[in-house]
């Protein structure tokens, strides 16, 4: 299928310019390479500064509007649109405090520890067929490696403040990330076996015209949105951070800019897991034929979908208490994810 | 403070956790000395006073009337139950007979009171335990009944409403109707509370079976309230030792079994829902008359002593008063219902994890304005 | 009333023990005074007779002496009874319910803390309201504060 409107076509061209470019001025072709691919990496940061903006705006409007309050209404004029880029103004002239007794070298390498794998799953992630950073081979492998590294990240930050809050929050986190990470690569493994690709495109077109996985696969579908959830540490999981119990766990000794980064790295995990579950369950950049939109929209749209499920989530349910976390981790997601493998499999022998 | 020489059932060194004074969820500035070991408490111990205003003594160079505004300030969440228990521990030395409209007033305001505690437990029990929205909720409702009770008195908080003999003003036009409109919209709230919070899984996983108290600790620990009935002891001195005119109510007595986190949590709703019967009947039975008894200018009981006890939201609030003839009281007493409910923690929080500590904690029900005095 | 047979019963078996002044007492509780040395037997049968609810205890300064009063309850049958002892004022001391009762326990280090009694048989009497190395007791009548950096 051959999609001809769309962001990929401004890109595809501009791709396409600066090669014939570089190649009439005789430079190699890796120059033209370099200098596309930095094109794209700033354009990314861009989209997720901007998108991580959004959220942070949209959670509180949806928070509010869900507790019949209104939110932010005032700074920037409608329904206080520019209340983050404030906050995060007011965050980079706050005072930037490492704790006396911290180790303070690991103290300041934690926030960015956190937030540069988290960029860097964005790269695999096909926004539209030729939108995409690098259509690598093991793409969706390559999201949940980075991802995974975000723990090392919290324990860092929890355990470099010295603080007994920290601490918990850094322990909690280990082993909840750790655990969750199980369920939620198995069941994304169900539809990997499915589509026989690790490749996210490959995966994004097995699902053209409405075969979503999350109609085929609605187990692995609900399994990845719990595990997903846990994964980027919100309610009902938010324990590495509760704060009426650890005050406000592994963050608690940062400020300023350094938390910032942390609160960023949180929203970019969110629009991470997102994006995935929209391009792995939900059809990625596939639309309805009939309404011909760019596919970036549709990838939005579904992505936003589910994050407004997560915050429906976290605005809705108490917290999980630490034991009962692992239990369900354990005993009901990960046996569940298994079952789902088997039964995929059994499906596949059946009936092909 | 304390030296941390306790050992892990593996001997293995343990961790001191200070929590509070200043904590998200300690309800003010309560502090735990934890003793961890990962996240199991193997000791903890509840150290008070850091609120402590010496109301006591402060009493003692008060008139009786200027000690009824300061009762606001023992348990700031439930003003009009403090005032209730000084009027009717000075009423019971001076021993006047108040008029009947005054008496309903009197109970209309309590039952008000009670309903604005309970639905603010509702809300922190529930933010402990994690779910925001439920504190916004109940913050929204407790909104309109304490507009109501600035219709009243002026106050939002302090109320200082209670008289020696009666009550300060009579209702404003149009109370009773606003009153009965807002039984009728608490009852249909509270169905989303119940929507919301109580039958939630997550909410349910966290509070069934934690922190139980039995009977016999009950009545060791001297509990009392929610917390004791939460037990499976019927005892509400309401109804018990009735005091008022609460005689001429009918309601029920909850009671529950279990006497965990979400008994007590249970019978907070079921209590609201009797507490809101109470305030419909006394709407109905409200009659013009008196508000205010004949007292002299300067009240001067005569030299005596008394213990009056009322149930209050949260538990058996009583007052000790001795009265030596002067304006002033000779010594005031106040038997605090957190103050005594939260000896029970030293004893129900060995072996729990840090996040039952919170949900525990919650459950009780403390304001530290009335712990520490 | 029924809690005028428990007090004449344990004024019958502990000798020294007596009425406390009824025309003072306006809650219509009727009052024992006992001395301090009886006090933890008479508090131990009243345990056994059902009294199984310590509804407060405190303490007030006569200026002669220092009071402690016990208010208890028996909640199956709502017999209420009150137990007072007096002390001397130089050298409070009282035996300790806690062992009894352990809802006793904060509320004896309270008296402990603002009027100066000592429990002795209180398993950790120590400052419960006040700071630690508070000097003096402050709900004693003669209690005068220093002037601090606020006079």
């Amino acid at each position: 299928m051959n999609i001809s409107y769309g962001l990929e076509n401004i890109w595809t061209w501009l791709i396409t310019l600066i090669d014939r470019l570089f190649c009439r001025a005789g430079l190699p072709y890796i120059f033209a390479y370099t200098l596309e691919k930095i094109i794209f990496g700033v354009a990314l940061l861009v989209f997720i500064s901007i998108s991580v903006l959004f959220l942070i705006w949209l959670e509180r409007k949806v928070s509010a509007h869900m507790q019949s309050r209104l939110g932010p209404m005032h700074v920037g004029g409608w329904h206080g649109w520019a209340q983050t880029i404030a906050d995060m103004v007011k965050l980079l002239f706050k005072e930037d405090i490492i704790p006396a007794k911290a180790d303070k070298w690991v103290h300041r390498i934690a926030p960015i520890v956190v937030f540069v794998p988290s960029l860097m799953a964005f790269l695999v992630i096909p926004f539209e067929k030729n939108l995409i950073g690098q259509d690598l081979n093991a793409g969706i492998l390559l999201i949940f490696a980075f991802s995974s590294l975000a723990v090392l990240a919290i324990i860092m930050g929890g355990w470099a403040s010295n603080n007994k809050y920290t601490l918990l929050g850094g322990i909690r986190s280990a082993a909840q990330m750790v655990s969750y990470e199980i369920p939620l690569v198995l069941s994304v493994l169900s539809v990997i076996m499915l589509v026989g690709s690790l490749k996210l495109n490959d995966i994004v077109e097995a699902q053209q015209g409405w075969h979503w996985f999350a109609f085929t696969q609605p187990l692995a579908f609900m399994l990845y949105i719990i595990a997903a959830t846990a994964e980027v540490n919100r309610t009902p999981f938010d324990l590495p951070e509760a704060e009426s119990e650890i005050v406000s766990g592994y963050n608690t000794e940062y400020s300023g800019l350094k938390y910032g980064f942390f609160m960023l790295s949180e929203f970019t995990n969110m629009l991470i897991v997102a994006l995935v579950a929209a391009t792995v369950f939900m059809g990625g950049w596939q639309g309805p034929k009939w309404l011909p939109l760019p596919g970036i929209i549709w990838l939005l749209l579904k992505t936003y979908l589910i994050v407004f499920v997560l915050m429906w989530f976290r605005w809705t349910f108490p917290r999980l208490r630490v034991d009962r976390l692992m239990d369900f981790g354990w005993k009901v997601l990960i046996p569940l994810a298994f079952v789902n493998i088997f039964l995929t499999g059994l499906f596949m022998v059946v009936f092909k | 403070m304390t030296e941390n020489t306790l050992k892990d059932k593996d001997g293995f060194e343990t961790m001191y956790l200070n929590m509070g004074p200043q904590h998200p969820s300690t309800h003010g500035v309560l502090r735990l000395g934890l003793v961890l070991d990962g996240e199991v408490i193997i000791k903890a111990e509840p150290d008070i006073g850091y609120l402590h205003r010496g109301m006591e003594k402060l009493a003692e160079s008060r008139t009786y009337q200027a000690n009824i505004a300061m009762s606001d300030r023992f348990d700031y969440v439930t003003s009009m139950n403090n005032n209730f228990v000084t009027a009717l521990a000075v009423e019971k030395l001076l021993g006047v007979e108040i008029p009947k409209r005054a008496q309903y007033l009197r109970i209309l305001m309590a039952e008000l009171n009670r309903v604005v505690n309970h639905i603010l437990f509702f809300g922190f029990f529930a933010m402990d335990l994690g779910a925001t929205t439920a504190l916004i909720f109940g913050f929204r409702e407790r909104e309109e009944a304490l507009e109501l009770f600035e219709s009243v008195c002026g106050a939002r908080l302090t109320y200082n409403y209670f008289r020696v003999g009666g009550v300060s003003r009579d209702l404003p036009a149009g109370f009773i109707e606003k009153a009965g409109n807002f039984v009728k919209m608490m009852r249909s709230r509270l169905k989303d509370y119940d929507d919301l919070v109580t039958g939630n899984v997550i909410f349910q996983d966290r509070s069934v079976g934690i922190g139980r108290i039995s009977k016999e600790d009950v009545l060791a620990y001297s509990l009392s309230g929610p917390v004791m009935r939460a037990s499976g002891i019927k005892y509400d001195i309401r109804k018990d030792d009735t005091y008022s005119v609460y005689r001429e109510f009918d309601f029920e007595v909850p009671v529950r079994e279990n006497g965990d986190c979400f008994d007590r949590y249970m019978m907070r709703m079921l209590e609201l829902r009797e507490a809101l019967k109470i305030i419909e009947q006394v709407l109905i039975k409200l009659e013009p008359g008196e508000i205010l008894a004949k007292v002299p200018k300067i009240i001067k009981p005569p030299a005596g002593e008394a213990y009056v006890r009322t149930e209050s939201p949260k538990g058996e609030l009583a007052l000790y008063l001795v009265s030596d003839g002067t304006a002033n009281p000779y010594r005031l007493h106040l038997r605090a219902p957190s103050f005594i409910n939260l000896q029970i923690l030293q004893k129900i929080l060995t072996g729990v994890k840090v996040a039952d500590v919170i949900a525990i904690l919650g459950s009780i029900d403390i304001t530290l304005g009335e712990v520490d005095r | 009333m029924d809690a005028q047979k428990y007090l004449n019963e344990i004024k019958g078996r502990f000798p020294g023990t007596a009425d406390a002044a009824p025309e003072r007492i306006k809650d219509g509780v009727p009052a024992l005074l006992c001395p301090a040395p009886f006090l933890f037997e008479i508090v131990k049968y009243l345990k056994a007779e059902g009294f199984n609810y310590l509804m407060d205890l405190c303490a007030t300064d006569y200026r002669d002496s220092l009071e402690v009063i016990y208010h208890f309850c028996a909640l199956e049958t709502n017999v209420k009874l009150t137990v007072k002892v007096r002390l001397d004022r130089e050298k409070p001391e009282l035996a300790s319910i806690t062992p009894l009762y352990p809802g006793a326990d904060w509320q004896e280090r309270e008296a402990f803390d603002l009027l100066g009694i000592n429990f002795p048989g209180h398993p950790d009497l120590k400052n419960l309201l006040l700071p630690c190395g508070w000097e003096g007791h402050p709900l004693r009548k003669d209690y005068s504060r220093k002037p601090d950096q606020y006079d």
